[in-house]
């Protein structure tokens, strides 16, 4: 029972800022409303005993993208006005998709009969992740640390001023 | 009543549908790429909350779910330095604004 009600706090943790960030038209404040819905899912991934994930998520999502995106507003100060208009045309048509695909969504996956196991997560979860990355899933290390290299290669050439 | 793998599937579904919502009415191009954020926020609940019902003992999920967080950072640092080249270019962030291939 104690964990249902913090899966539901959790959950409403995550969700209900997650809606200030695709409403507000404060665009600083649907930036800092990412940062509690990350931390709720890195509530939800200690809930699911994957702790190492709970601290890369914080690491990088709440550290370090939001303050990228912090960031980027603020240099881009002409568009981020609380008088600007922050919504396009597509409402309507927006809030239709996304309220359709939801109730798709949930009505395959609630009718679906999940084949779930029971078992205990390996009880250091760290040691597991470690060792499966250096064997088994070392070919996907090495390329996602490429990729890491290439994009920040572009990302410096990309926002390079030109003189 | 026990938390079972379709209370985290029905959470990451809301969340995923409203970064849908995000990207497809927001006019920023700062606040598309929050929404991407998001969406992709839902997947990686996805992948940690399958891991942790169909194959407890295995660490594929949490792999897959650290390789897309690291991914998420390289689009995040790629796609905002877009953003920045066409607001020094073009003066604006706004997507329906931004029309031209070449300037």
């Amino acid at each position: 029972m104690g964990e249902l009600a913090v899966f539901i706090i959790l959950a409403m943790v995550t969700l209900i800022p997650a809606a200030v960030v695709v409403t507000s038209r404060h665009l600083v404040r649907a930036a800092l409303s990412l940062v509690p819905t990350f931390l709720g899912v890195t509530g939800l991934y200690v809930l699911l005993h994957a702790e190492f994930v709970a601290g890369i998520q914080v690491l990088i999502y709440a550290g370090a993208i939001t303050v990228l995106i912090l960031f980027v507003i603020m240099l881009t100060e002409g568009g981020t006005g609380v008088r600007t208009r922050q919504i396009t045309d597509q409402v309507p048509l927006g809030a239709m998709a996304a309220v359709w695909l939801a109730f798709v969504v949930l009505a395959v996956t609630l009718r679906t009969p999940w084949r779930t196991q029971p078992g205990a997560a390996p009880s250091y979860g760290v040691a597991a992740v470690g060792t499966a990355f250096l064997t088994d899933y070392v070919l996907v290390f090495e390329v996602t640390s490429l990729v890491l290299l290439v994009s920040l290669i572009g990302a410096i050439v990309i926002a390079r001023r030109e003189s | 009543m026990q938390v079972g793998l379709a209370h985290y599937l029905v959470v990451s579904t809301l969340l995923f549908c409203l970064g849908l919502y995000g990207v497809l009415t927001r006019r920023n191009a700062v606040a598309i790429l929050m929404g991407v954020e998001l969406m992709l926020n839902a997947a990686n609940i996805n992948l940690v909350a399958f891991n942790r019902y169909a194959a407890p003992a295995a660490v594929g999920g949490q792999i897959f779910a650290l390789v897309v967080i690291t991914l998420a950072a390289c689009e995040a640092g790629v796609g905002l330095a877009l953003v920045m080249a066409a607001y020094r270019g073009l003066e604006t962030v706004h997507v329906d604004e931004i029309n031209l291939m070449k300037w």
